[in-house]
């Protein structure tokens, strides 16, 4: 997806603060690095119903099993934001086709797939530190054993809501509106200073 | 100089310079700033508040009353107190007479906060916190130490022995041993509040020289330890605010830890046993020192102590008063029935009647303090809150062997067992005259102040703190609560234990805004939403606005153009040509499910469930009361979707409002809500030239009126992007809503400016939006409404359906007063002399034939909410709030500007195009 439609450039949410986030990185204590935008839709389904299963046989794998957490789709992931709503992302699909591939099976079952491909980008969390910088701005208990690889959680960092995903130890998403992404952006560049040699 | 060679724990090495008051000092790294007067004979310029007598050094940490000082340089910060300032060389201090002085600079120190989570956090790193925090660790637990000095060992002098080793060295070992086991160990950090949940607030200082001056931890702790230690009890005597009377165990922790000798003669005042070793300590550091016990009977160890040192013990013997000017030259000694007065020389006057436990944090989670008679003290009172332990002094466990032991039960380090102490004699104050016993040196309150408040009926503590300030100034009353309450119960013949204490509130000491603040300042006070166009507006030189936390392009001056004439300049545009402005902020939520037009038609205050697929209509919503809260326009995407947009400022608030209905009222709704307000970007298009900029971009879709009609809405697709087009129009003028994956936003923001070149297609901002919209009588919502006004008042009850059963606010629009023809209405005003711009906020007022106003109170009519230049009209104009303004059309009202009266005509609400000839272009 990051090379967009022909014809049309597809602007970065971050464009303008990319080499910021790079600067502001520190070896291998710490990386800041824009994520390509990928296609999202906003899965809201009954949990108890068939709804999950159907929509986990549709994306290829199946959507995790409680909230706060995350497992792997062929080409995304299936985050649980909630008791029923998941983010489903795909690396490889057209947004529009996403959501109506999605939307597909999830109405059928009473539920919903909306296109949210643009209303969020991400910035990919790496390094020793990585834990250590959110903890200057994220209330949540982000010891390794207590947000081990799997879970996510809807939280704020500094004040703005994110969506903040665990891949390993020292490797993490934030998920941010891009409204907010900005700001999010210049915190991570000023918390990162602590860690500046 | 009373530097003693061999004493303390400064680095020798090294000389710093320190200024008090003007004159420098040289000092050692590990003094304090007290500990440098003190070592020079001298002491900070401060007098009391209230009083304006002199105010001296009383202790060596954050318990002093006095001792107030005044940092201006490294960076100027208020009311510090000279026993917890760290000398550093160039420091610069004055004393203050109980007032600072804020930094009129901006304070260029970095602050920040950072969060931890841990199993145990131990707050203290005396020896009851270092072996707590040790036995944890050990165990495997994650574990945060905390303790508000520069050096881990609390009040161990160096004397002391652990087992069988100097008590510091087994001290440094621990302290490897915590930093071995990974234990987050943070000195210079003050735990200054507790919360439920084991949530504690600690102030780490970091110091000049780091790159954060100050850090606020948020500790998440599984379980909290206080091992805070105790406090120095004094006792009250006639003139104890005299510089030189000094708690027992500051002159003995200042010898010990910056080898000052606070007084060369000196008296120790005691009805407690550990004032004993302070006493020895001085007499060996050189001191001529003489105790005089209150008690009948002094320990026999420690007078044969003193004995061996030449330290006289009187015992059944009082300190009544004391003499001398500015400074302390003797202290007035008798019996305990005040006999035999007589005068002690002494520069140096010890204070010790007992001690009280520092358990301010149990106190803080609602942890009970109860008197304990044998200390004369309240200490922790079982069952403590769950999760919160006190060991150590700060349970009231005193003997070092028994600190250790509850501190780390069979794991502890052993230390000899100390002699069976005299008990403490509960002594809050001498006899004497009450109007000169201070019972809180630093609010100037008396003996007298608190039979005061007892004479005024008062017998609560928190009654008696009010009435006399006790307890109140920057040290909370560390030392004075105490004897406060100790001496209101002596005058209401109470026991203590009934009087009760008063409620310990975080902060423990003093925390400076900024520290709260952190980082959130600048650019992070709040944070700042952009549009996905921002860049490009920032490179227009747009003028921005806030709207909530976006950044809204407010207009976009031409070089020499004020904002009059830029918003002048872009209304012509849009009105005669084209222009084009980012709309990408309005909120935006996706609302889907078979039952999609039943919720929105209980929302909306109009019908929404008849419009058709591809069609666009205005809404209306109310409160509960019926006023207006949000509006804005819906689209039908599908017989089961719609896409509501909300004001900018209250998108969040309307998608919270709608999951309120749909999760806790009418659950039996299938539809299902999604927040898209930055999926989607808005370029709304507006002007007589907006269908050919339109057309030219969108090859493929035939604009004219009969195919895409107004509040319409049609999807096309721009190089393969899809892009939805609605006619919908916020200025009267034939007008587009260009939506798109924000993505995409920039680039078609570009090919609408290139296609609209020919036309001089005006980007405008939400200024120009608003006079655009006023011209036409559209209300802002929040601006010309403010949570009072209805449909109805709005002229608007066209967009109330009558025929639907029942909807938010329905209910309310049928009380009498929603039908009082009296109710404000929105109105436009015309100022006559068709130069004025009104200001907002105007009040308005019935005509005055006299040009004058009556006299006051003047009946108001109403007030001005929008005001603004037309350059369509060429003349200013308002929108106005105006009681019974329906039926005064056409009638002539005063403004009060400044001191002039100004005539002003009401009017219609739509002011331009009242047929609306120009909306399909």
């Amino acid at each position: 997806m990051a090379d967009g439609i022909p014809g049309l450039t597809l602007v970065h949410p971050l464009e303008g603060r990319r080499d910021a986030l790079a600067a502001a990185s520190v070896g291998t204590l710490l990386s800041l690095d824009l994520e390509a935008p990928v296609a999202a839709v906003d899965l809201r389904v009954d949990p108890d119903g068939s709804g999950p299963a159907a929509v986990g046989a549709a994306v290829g794998a199946a959507l995790p099993a409680r909230p706060d957490t995350w497992t792997a789709l062929p080409s995304g992931l299936a985050l649980r934001l909630g008791p029923d709503e998941w983010l489903l992302t795909s690396t490889t699909a057209d947004p529009q086709d996403w959501e109506f591939h999605v939307d597909e099976t999830a109405s059928a079952h009473g539920g919903m797939a909306v296109d949210v491909s643009a209303q969020r980008t991400s910035v990919r969390v790496r390094g020793t530190a990585a834990r250590d910088l959110l903890a200057f701005g994220c209330s949540l208990d982000l010891r390794p054993a207590a947000f081990p690889r799997g879970r996510c959680a809807q939280t704020l960092l500094g004040q703005a809501a994110v969506v903040l995903v665990a891949y390993d130890v020292d490797d993490l998403a934030l998920i941010v509106r891009s409204s907010f992404a900005g700001y999010v952006a210049d915190w991570l560049v000023d918390a990162a200073a602590e860690f500046q040699p | 100089m009373s530097r003693i060679a061999g004493y303390g724990r400064v680095d020798r090495s090294r000389t710093i310079t320190v200024t008090v008051d003007g004159t420098a000092y040289t000092g050692h790294p590990g003094d304090t700033v007290a500990s440098v007067l003190l070592a020079h004979d001298a002491r900070p310029q401060t007098t009391s508040v209230k009083y304006g007598r002199p105010r001296g050094i009383t202790s060596s940490w954050t318990e002093d009353p006095t001792g107030l000082v005044q940092v201006e340089e490294p960076f100027p910060e208020p009311m510090l107190l000279a026993a917890t300032v760290e000398a550093s060389d160039g420091l610069v201090v004055r004393g203050v007479n109980g007032q600072g002085r804020l930094a009129e600079v901006p304070d260029t120190a970095r602050y920040d906060r950072r969060h931890h989570h841990c199993d145990v956090l131990v707050v203290g790193a005396g020896p009851a916190g270092l072996i707590a925090a040790r036995t944890a660790a050990r165990r495997g637990e994650s574990v945060v130490l905390v303790d508000d000095r520069p050096t881990a060992g609390g009040t161990l002098t160096g004397t002391e022995t652990i087992d069988a080793r100097p008590a510091l060295d087994v001290v440094a070992d621990t302290v490897a041993e915590l930093a071995a086991l990974g234990v987050t160990h943070l000195q210079r950090t003050t735990a200054f509040g507790h919360y439920d949940d084991g949530f504690v607030l600690a102030l780490e200082r970091r110091g000049e020289t780091a790159r954060t001056r100050q850090r606020v931890h948020r500790i998440r702790a599984g379980r909290v330890v206080v091992a805070a230690g105790a406090i120095e009890r004094p006792i009250v005597f006639e003139d104890n605010d005299r510089p030189g009377v000094m708690l027992a165990s500051a002159a003995r922790d200042l010898l010990h830890r910056h080898g000052v000798l606070a007084g060369r003669e000196v008296v120790v005042f005691t009805s407690d046993d550990a004032a004993y070793a302070a006493a020895a300590d001085l007499a060996d550091a050189g001191a001529a020192v003489r105790v005089l016990d209150a008690r009948e009977r002094a320990p026999q160890s420690w007078r044969q102590r003193c004995e061996e040192r030449g330290v006289a013990v009187e015992t059944g013997t009082l300190v009544h008063g004391t003499r001398g000017e500015e400074h302390l030259t003797a202290a007035v000694v008798g019996t305990v029935t005040d006999s035999g007065r007589r005068e002690v020389p002494c520069d140096l006057l010890l204070v010790s009647g007992g001690w009280n436990p520092t358990a301010h944090l149990v106190s803080h989670v609602g942890g009970t303090l109860a008197y304990d008679a044998a200390l004369g003290a309240f200490r922790p009172a079982a069952p403590l809150p769950a999760g919160v332990e006190a060991v150590g002094a700060a349970n009231g466990t005193f003997a070092l062997a028994d600190i250790l032991r509850e501190a780390g039960g069979t794991d502890a380090p052993v230390a000899p067992a100390e002699e069976w102490p005299e008990p403490t004699l509960v002594l809050w104050h001498t006899p004497g005259e009450a109007t000169r016993q201070f019972v809180d040196v630093a609010r100037d309150a008396t003996v007298a102040d608190v039979a005061r408040a007892v004479g005024a009926g008062m017998t609560h503590p928190e009654h008696v703190k009010r009435y006399t300030t006790i307890g109140t100034a920057h040290d909370q009353g560390k030392t004075s609560g105490i004897l406060a309450l100790g001496i209101l119960a002596e005058l209401t013949g109470r026991p203590i234990q009934e009087v009760g204490t008063t409620t310990f509130r975080p902060p423990y000491t003093p925390v400076a805004f900024a520290a709260l603040a952190g980082r959130e300042r600048g650019d992070l006070f709040d944070p700042v939403r952009t549009t996905p166009l921002h860049a490009w507006h920032v490179a227009a030189g747009a003028e921005f606005e806030d709207v909530g936390q976006w950044k809204r392009a407010r207009h976009y001056p031409q070089a020499g153009e004020d904002m009059t004439a830029a918003v002048l300049r872009e209304c012509a545009a849009v009105r005669t040509s084209v222009g084009i402005m980012d709309a990408s902020t309005l909120g935006k939520i996706d609302v889907r499910g078979p039952d999609a037009p039943v919720l929105l038609d209980r929302l909306y205050t109009n019908m929404m469930s008849s419009l058709k697929v591809g069609r666009v209509r205005y809404g209306v919503m109310c409160g509960n009361d019926g006023m207006v809260f949000d509006d804005g326009t819906v689209l039908r995407l599908a017989e089961d979707r719609y896409l509501v947009t909300t004001t900018t400022g209250n998108a969040a608030h309307v998608l919270d409002w709608m999951e309120e209905w749909v999760q806790t009222e009418w659950t039996d709704l299938r539809v299902r809500l999604t927040s898209v307000t930055e999926q989607w970007s808005i370029a709304a298009v507006a002007g007589p030239r907006s269908r050919d900029v339109i057309g030219a971009v969108f090859g493929d879709v035939d604009v004219s009126n009969e195919a895409l009609g107004f509040m319409c809405w049609a999807d096309t697709t721009l190089d393969g992007v899809p892009v939805r087009l609605a006619r919908i129009s916020f200025s009267g003028e034939l007008a587009y809503e260009v939506t798109v994956s924000s993505w995409y936003a920039p680039a078609v923001w570009a090919r609408l400016l290139e296609a609209g070149q020919e036309f001089g297609i005006t980007p405008y901002g939400t200024e120009t939006m608003h006079v655009l919209r006023a011209e036409k009588g559209y209300p802002i919502i929040g601006q010309d409404t403010d949570g009072t006004v209805s449909p109805h008042d709005l002229g608007m009850s066209w967009a109330v359906s009558k025929k639907k059963d029942d909807f938010v606010g329905k209910r309310s629009h049928a009380r009498a007063e929603n039908r009082n023809p009296l109710r404000k209405q929105l109105v436009s005003l015309l100022p006559t002399d068709a130069a004025t711009k009104l200001p907002e906020g105007s009040q308005i007022v019935r005509f005055c034939d006299d040009g004058a106003l009556p006299p006051a109170p003047v009946p108001m009519l109403g007030h001005v909410t929008s005001s603004y230049h037309s350059a369509e009209l060429a003349r200013p104009f308002a929108l106005a709030l105006v009681k019974g303004g329906r039926e005064r059309l056409g009638e002539v009202v005063h403004v009060p500007v400044g001191d002039e009266l100004v005539a002003a005509r009401i009017g219609e609400t739509v002011l331009v195009d009242p047929e609306g000839a120009r909306r399909d272009g």
